[in-house]
């Protein structure tokens, strides 16, 4: 068994602030970590590995220094990682992404049996990736994965929905994307460690996925930014302190409930 | 770099820098008193607005299909349902879907699949729909992927809709993406505005992106459909107007097979409320430091008539249930009145209230980012001041 596990790296967006002078992003000192939602998918796969023995590949698109996830990942368990990057995959939507990605997933292998997928990443929140992908590859889709049960070729995965969840069984290939209700990760290992320091990755650029360029990056994806601005505030109409004057912080509070319908 | 969006005429350059902080990507620096692009352009086109010399151009897109697109007409929503029940942002998407066709000057039509769901037609002509699209039929029954994207996808290619409304729902963001894909076309997450631009008629997206720290526009100018999903709560349905017509086509569709089996539903069970649909919420956070402080929010919200909610840590530490989560990860909401106690508001979670129409925050921290989107704030502790105001609120409707 083959689980191919899809994982990116991503601004720790907790932290990125926006220069109120200049309204751009003040990425000064914004770390870059694996997305969260991809360390779920990776452990989900590792599962498939303390289980079934499956082989378990990283791959991750992004600039060079995206190599710490793939090490990351192999520390914790992964057999081994490959890297897309190529400035023609600069400034992919979601369309060229799933596109690129796929290409790689063929290129490590032609059929494998399972890709997974975080549920999305927190910097772009999209989603549409793993749909994306299971397009390209002609694999059914299975989203929002809670659990998994895997016996030779056949599958149980529990989805999650908004009011419930459905329990699922089907045969590999499939893609799925994996919620954080999932197993929670693991820790890498010391002995993961120093595997991950003297692991060779494979790097591939968009000659090596034999890929249209026309459909890569910017040039590739249909949806273009045009214009970029801070979200809008709201001013503090008001701001009483406690301490200082109780009786007219609770008064304005009433005032703006009655006012508001809520207190009639 | 000759293919960069973007051009630079060094001649009119003045080295004003305006573009290098205009950049929200880094991706221009001075070389030589000269900007230059050393980054990765996204082609936002901030540097083209900041020059103020007119220094840098767009560099037009020559990959248009001119020819094409003007077969694509009409805006579509897809009526997503499950049981048979339509999905209130359904609704929601009906009325800015209204709007948008009136600006564009076309057709409103709703995509209706499932199994024995055609009853559904009329309510949707009811909420704005001029046509509603049915593919009625047992394979659609639970939704699946394969099936729902096999049947989205064959009536965009037989009827070429020109703008395709969905919301951004576990369904929605999983076959409306892939059929995206197979399309080839693009698709916009989690919009927050959508409008048609008078000139050229195309689709304006705005959605947040970096967590909600900045907001960009997007637009799909040289394929079709333009896609965009859209949160439930974000946008506000119209009342049903009965005296409405439309038309009802069935569709009979060849559709692939099934590949899963669906062995179990399970249904949540107790927490069925939907905060998104709350008029007045009551909302905690980690200020609230313990699950037995929430006993306060609820008879809080009880002598209001309101809904108790929370931020995440909440809802992370096992104080509430998920269902009850307001932000990013969770809701969006659009009550009237929104009152946040003890929650510091974290961009994802002022992300997910931009709705709300008056907001009371009460917070220890008096430099608190909530306060920065508060109507009215308190600074003080919450441990006084909510059993203060319960007193209060007992007192008033005594008196009345």
């Amino acid at each position: 068994m083959h689980v191919i596990v899809c994982i990116k790296q991503v601004p720790d967006t907790t932290n990125v602030k926006i220069n109120p002078e200049t309204n751009t992003l003040m990425r000064d000192g914004v770390e870059s970590i694996l997305n969260p939602f991809d360390e779920y998918a990776l452990e989900m796969g590792l599962k498939l590995k303390d289980t079934q023995g499956a082989r378990v590949s990283v791959i991750t698109m992004g600039p060079p220094q995206a190599d710490v996830i793939l090490r990351d990942a192999i520390a914790r368990g992964a057999d081994d990682g490959v890297l897309l990057t190529d400035r023609a995959f600069a400034g992919a939507d979601t369309l060229a992404t799933s596109y690129a990605l796929s290409l790689a997933i063929k290129k490590v292998n032609e059929h494998p049996d399972l890709v997974l997928f975080g549920k999305q990443a927190i910097d772009g929140d999209t989603a549409q990736v793993g749909p994306g992908v299971s397009e390209y590859l002609g694999y059914t889709l299975l989203c929002n994965v809670k659990s998994l049960t895997v016996e030779g070729n056949h599958f149980q995965a529990e989805s999650v929905y908004e009011e419930g969840s459905d329990i699922w069984e089907g045969d590999f290939p499939c893609v799925m994307t994996v919620l954080k209700e999932a197993p929670a990760p693991r820790f890498a290992s010391l002995r993961g460690c120093m595997n991950a320091r003297k692991a060779k990755t494979q790097w591939l650029a968009a000659k090596d996925t034999n890929a249209d360029p026309e459909r890569l990056g910017l040039k590739g994806s249909p949806t273009k930014v045009v214009k970029i601005f801070s979200p809008p505030v709201r001013d503090c109409e008001m701001k009483c302190v406690w301490k200082s004057d109780k009786a007219k912080a609770l008064s304005s509070i009433l005032d703006a409930l009655k006012k508001k319908g809520a207190l009639k | 770099m000759d293919e960069a969006p973007i051009i630079i005429n060094q001649d009119k350059c003045k080295g004003c820098k305006k573009c290098v902080k205009g950049c929200p990507f880094g991706a221009l620096e001075m070389v030589d008193k000269k900007a230059t692009l050393v980054g990765d352009c996204r082609a936002c086109m901030s540097c083209v607005e900041a020059c103020p010399f007119g220094a840098i151009t767009a560099r037009k897109n020559e990959n248009a299909n001119a020819a094409d697109l003007t077969q694509y007409k009409n805006v579509w929503v897809f009526a997503e349902q499950r049981g048979g029940k339509i999905h209130k942002v359904v609704f929601e998407l009906l009325a800015t879907g209204r709007r948008l066709a009136d600006d564009r000057g076309c057709e409103l039509c709703a995509v209706l699949l499932g199994d024995q769901i055609s009853g559904q037609a009329q309510d949707l002509i009811r909420h704005g729909a001029d046509k509603v699209y049915v593919v009625d039929q047992p394979s659609l029954g639970e939704y699946e992927a394969d099936t729902y994207t096999d049947a989205l996808y064959k009536l965009i290619d037989k009827y070429k809709p020109e703008v395709i409304l969905a919301g951004a729902t576990a369904i929605g963001r999983s076959f409306v993406a892939r059929a995206a894909v197979r399309a080839r076309t693009g698709l916009t997450a989690d919009c927050t505005n959508l409008s048609i631009d008078k000139e050229t008629f195309l689709l304006h997206q705005t959605r947040p992106a970096f967590g909600g720290n900045i907001m960009a526009t997007i637009m799909t100018p040289n394929h079709r459909p333009q896609m965009s999903t859209v949160r439930p709560g974000v946008f506000r349905a119209n009342e049903p107007d009965p005296s409405r017509n439309g038309e009802v086509l069935m569709e009979q569709l060849e559709l692939v097979a099934r590949k899963l089996k669906l062995v179990k539903s399970i249904r949540k069970e107790g927490d069925s409320i939907d905060i998104a649909e709350a008029e007045i919420l009551v909302s905690g956070g980690r200020g609230m430091a313990k699950a037995e402080n929430f006993g306060m929010l609820e008879d809080l919200a009880h002598l209001l008539g309101g809904t108790v909610s929370a931020s995440r840590p909440c809802v992370d530490a096992g104080w509430i249930s998920s269902a009850r989560q307001v932000g990013q990860t969770g809701k969006t909401v659009a009550p009237k009145i929104y009152m946040a106690f003890g929650i510091s508001g974290a961009i994802q979670h002022l992300a997910g209230i931009s709705g709300a129409d008056y907001v009371i925050a009460v917070n220890r921290d008096e430099n608190a980012p909530i306060f920065g989107v508060a109507n009215l704030g308190i600074v003080g502790d919450v441990m006084e001041i909510i059993p203060a105001l319960i007193e209060a609120l007992k007192k008033a409707k005594a008196g009345n």
